[in-house]
């Protein structure tokens, strides 16, 4: 079984939950999808088993001792990545998508793409079974593609290893990396908080949700630092057949677990929160 | 103009709300003509701190192919041409599909196809919406449709959108380190990293300077939630050199305000003061620049 863990707005405390998802008692396969910022590696500890370069496209660079100044290139790049300075043609590496096109239509053969090979994903394991992660240079383009790597190895070491359930904990926002975090998951876990933002956030994450047909199941995360806009979530939920499988408190503790490199539910599994979160994380295990 | 972006690799660290907030307290001063973009396309929440009416709402598209398959002959060179996959092609069986989805609107397969069987349609990314603030257009949000890929294009439009007459632009940066910051970032002239003092934040904080080093843009940092975890971040910020623009403790009735769409500097003068005080270092030393 696969379970991503998204909220559309950052920082609601997705990996705060898919960690304890990944320490409950069975042994799991954890794969942080969050390869633009991902921090679970900073709980788990993972070893590094197997390493792997993602290729995140590639950039367009001129070779001055062939180019003649044609600007050609500079008329088909429809990315605003090439200009003329000084008499010079330049090409922006921040604007530059990589399509190859200028190095295919230059006369004098003068454009080289270069591929961006500073990215990563590594595999191994940690104190509950085996952890994939991605780690995508600064800057590059987070396509999902790398997620989908990712997913991938998650699945051979599934099988490999007998390990049947996959947590996978996804980056904010709902574009391409969402996307590729949630496509064909058997539950869709979203963590919100009752803030505005994070009311409008999840409605956004749910219509993404719903657009590829996957059960999603609402965790209110800190809802008693506003309880009026928590039982708002919770009537929109209702009314439009939105699973909220549990409340969290705001508890310094969360912070804490983290500070200590631990799961909430590890850090002390006796706490009301720890007791709770368990409570929740079960119930959409076996819903 | 000085524009100053908002940014944190980390999300919900409080981007937002130092945006929103340092747009109402820099607009209540008279002197400043100060425009706010909301540029987290992919959840765009800036514009629910303000009272506001829609101004003007211009529809972002991009160009994809469409293949004339009484024309083409199959042979294959548009899917050569095409870096992104998006042309599926099956020349036995006569058949070609463009997966639109995949389209980056590079223009490549145009230049590939010999026999003019590749034409192109506009399909809709998103809006760039401007609102009205107190009567004055001055908040533009870029907000790509459910399903679009990637929120670049949308972006950049609505950064295009700013007012030439504007003193001040803020930029609400979406979260991360990846592409839609970094074009965020890049027509900054200034950046402003928000973290919080936890484990998370900081590692998110490094990944955020080591990128914006690489494009070489001035930055400082502010620490939201202070008193919360632990001092790792002041220490590699005093290790690295890094300004410390402001540190905001937590504070409950902070989070509530915030919470609810309420602008705490309008509750509260002496933080409208600080983030005033925060822009106007900002403003002595990078405000000349042509960006």
């Amino acid at each position: 079984m696969e379970i991503a863990v998204i909220s559309g707005k950052g920082g609601t405390g997705k990996s705060s939950v898919s960690a304890a998802f990944a320490t409950l008692n069975k042994k799991v396969i954890l794969a942080d999808c969050d390869v633009d910022a991902g921090n679970l590696y900073l709980l788990f500890d993972p070893s590094v088993e197997e390493e792997e370069v993602y290729i995140a496209g590639h950039k367009a660079v001129i070779d001055y001792s062939k180019c003649t100044n044609c600007q050609i290139c500079k008329d088909y790049c429809r990315f605003d990545a090439i200009s003329l300075n000084n008499n010079k043609i330049v090409i922006s590496e921040i604007s530059c998508d990589g399509c190859f096109l200028c190095s295919r239509i230059c006369l004098e053969n003068a454009i080289k793409m270069i591929p961006n090979d500073k990215s990563r994903m590594y595999s191994g394991s940690f104190r509950n079974g085996k952890m994939v992660y991605g780690r995508l240079a600064p800057g590059e383009e987070n396509s999902g593609k790398l997620v989908n790597m990712v997913r991938n190895k998650a699945k051979i070491l599934s099988e490999k290893f007998n390990l049947k359930t996959i947590i996978i904990d996804g980056p904010p926002g709902i574009g391409c990396p969402v996307i590729s975090s949630i496509t064909g998951v058997d539950k869709v876990v979203i963590v919100t908080e009752p803030t505005i933002s994070g009311l409008h956030d999840m409605q956004r994450a749910l219509d993404i949700v719903h657009k590829f047909s996957l059960k999603a199941y609402v965790i209110i995360n800190k809802y008693d630092l506003n309880s009026s806009m928590s039982s708002e979530i919770q009537k929109w939920c209702k009314t439009h057949g939105v699973i909220v499988a549990g409340k969290l408190v705001f508890d310094r503790n969360m912070i804490e677990a983290m500070v200590h490199g631990k799961s909430i539910t590890e850090y002390n599994p006796e706490l009301k929160i720890s007791i709770k979160m368990i409570k929740i994380l079960n119930k959409i295990l076996n819903h | 103009m000085i524009k100053i972006a908002i940014a944190s690799g980390k999300g919900g660290t409080g981007k937002t709300f130092i945006s929103t907030n340092l747009f109402h307290t820099l607009s209540k001063n008279n002197n400043y003509r100060v425009t706010i973009v909301d540029c987290d396309a992919e959840a765009p929440n800036a514009v629910a701190f303000f009272e506001s009416e829609i101004v003007r709402e211009t529809e972002v598209t991009q160009q994809v192919p469409v293949i004339n398959t009484d024309i083409c002959t199959f042979c294959g060179k548009c899917h050569e041409y095409c870096n992104y996959n998006a042309i599926f092609i099956l020349p036995p069986m006569k058949i070609i599909e463009v997966i639109e989805d995949l389209c980056h609107d590079c223009g490549a397969c145009r230049v590939a196809c010999k026999f003019g069987a590749i034409t192109e349609k506009s399909v809709s990314l998103g809006q760039v919406t401007t609102f009205a603030v107190n009567g004055k257009p001055s908040l533009i949000e870029a907000r790509i449709n459910i399903g679009v890929m990637s929120p670049v294009t949308v972006i950049k439009s609505a950064i295009r959108q700013i007012d030439n007459q504007s003193d001040i632009a803020i930029l609400d940066s979406p979260p991360g380190t990846s592409c839609p910051f970094v074009q965020t970032s890049a027509s900054a002239d200034y950046v402003i990293l928000v973290t919080e003092p936890t484990p998370f934040g900081l590692s998110d904080l490094k990944q955020s300077v080591e990128t914006l080093r690489i494009i070489n843009k001035p930055f400082g940092v502010i620490i939201n939630r202070a008193g919360l975890g632990n001092d790792s971040v002041k220490e590699y910020l005093n290790s690295e050199n890094i300004t410390l623009l402001l540190e905001i403790p937590f504070n409950k009735k902070i989070a509530v305000l915030y919470s609810n769409g309420k602008l705490v500097s309008e509750a509260n003068e002496k933080f409208s003061e600080q983030l005033l005080s925060v822009f106007e270092t900002i403003f002595k030393d990078h405000g000349n620049s042509s960006n």
